[in-house]
């Protein structure tokens, strides 16, 4: 009896793994790194411009534009309401 | 609409969500780089937004300090009063006003050290506040001097060889005094946070929230804590959550081995000031 008769889930090609669109206000950044360095996907580095403080704020890391699953974690960690998730439809992109 | 093959790339805006909650044009705050306490502010934010009080029930008592700023940042009702007092003024305010959520946002340095004994009786009386205090181990604005949460054998200004006191141990004073609600969270546990002060709202009674936040500026500079992320490190190692830990050792010490425990330790239904209150005005014939 081979595997296949294990039945899949019904639903296993409706499951898709969510898409974050990452927004920043780049006057607000104080450059803490909370956001970099909390990031489970390590999607973020800081950027080579800085602010009118100083301050580098935080930008997609190269290759990793599709990475974002829209956990929220630098939203919800970031002291100066700096950064924000929108969560998008990935087939849409992909 | 379908975009394929596009870049997705970080996008710059102005504005964000939660904007009308907060004063955005006294945006960027004071706080340093990697002050916990706009993660508190925000979750305090979020707390409300998902909360089904509306906007303009509820109100923001803060002391003097670092924590203090608070009152400012909110597009709340909100004041700002003198060293220690805060929860004074909150009494006064709950019993007076009823309807309104009256929310207390202070230092530990503010709320426990100079205004201690206003803490202590406000949670025997059990008044229907909500006291969220916010724990960086020292008075950060004056100048980094110990205070009474300092940890023992931990640096500051006024202890370089180390605080010779042992801290007070908060969440086992608030339930000894007999508090409904106790609970501990750090910075780093945003989301548990914001549901643990969503359910403060909810309590009927004296709720309290030691909030641990980072002060990579004042206490980390004095206790090899300089940078945020070192802090990051020191809750991610040692924190445990444990809602039904035993309280007396949940003291914090900061020492290796020794955690920091968190948790809604505490949830039980008390009789409030409120009720007591209620019952005497019928005794007096005040109420028909």
């Amino acid at each position: 009896m081979s595997l296949k008769i294990i039945r899949e889930p019904i639903n296993k090609y409706i499951q898709k793994i969510p898409l974050g669109l990452i927004h920043v206000i780049p006057e607000r950044c104080k450059e803490c790194g909370y956001c970099i360095d909390l990031c489970p996907k390590d999607v973020l580095t800081v950027s080579e411009e800085r602010n009118i403080k100083g301050y580098r704020w935080p930008k997609i890391a190269d290759g990793k534009a599709s990475e974002c699953i829209a956990c929220r974690m630098c939203e919800w960690i970031c002291p100066e309401f700096a950064i924000f998730v929108v969560e998008a439809d990935r087939r849409e992109y992909e | 609409m379908s975009q394929k093959g596009l870049v997705i790339k970080e996008k710059i805006v102005s504005e964000s969500p939660r904007d009308h909650l907060i004063r955005k044009e006294r945006f960027p705050h004071i706080w340093c780089p990697g002050c916990g306490l706009g993660t508190v502010l925000k979750c305090y934010v979020e707390a409300i937004a998902a909360s089904s009080i509306p906007e303009d029930k509820h109100v923001v008592i803060s002391g003097i300090g670092c924590t203090g700023r608070i009152a400012g940042y909110v597009r709340l009702d909100s004041y700002h009063v003198t060293h220690g007092r805060p929860i004074a003024f909150a009494e006064g305010m709950k019993i007076v006003r009823p309807d309104l959520e009256v929310t207390v946002i202070s230092g530990d340095g503010d709320l426990v050290t100079i205004g201690g004994n206003h803490f202590i009786h406000a949670i025997r009386r059990n008044v229907d506040i909500n006291v969220f205090l916010v724990n960086n181990f020292i008075y950060g604005m004056t100048g980094n001097q110990m205070g009474s949460t300092t940890p023992l054998g931990a640096k500051s200004s006024t202890s370089p060889y180390g605080c010779p006191e042992p801290p007070f141990n908060l969440p086992l004073l608030a339930a000894a005094l007999g508090a409904p609600f106790v609970a501990r969270w750090t910075t780093l546990h945003t989301r548990q946070l914001a549901e643990a002060m969503k359910k403060a709202f909810q309590v009927k009674g004296f709720a309290l929230i030691e909030i641990i936040s980072p002060c990579p500026v004042g206490f980390g500079s004095y206790n090899e804590l300089r940078e945020g992320k070192d802090y990051i490190k020191l809750f991610l190692e040692n924190c445990i959550v444990d809602h039904s830990a035993d309280l007396n050792k949940a003291a914090i010490s900061l020492r290796p081995g020794e955690p920091i425990i968190l948790g809604n330790f505490i949830q039980r239904e008390m009789p409030s000031y409120h009720d007591f209150e209620l019952e005497v005005f019928k005794k007096a014939g005040w109420l028909k």
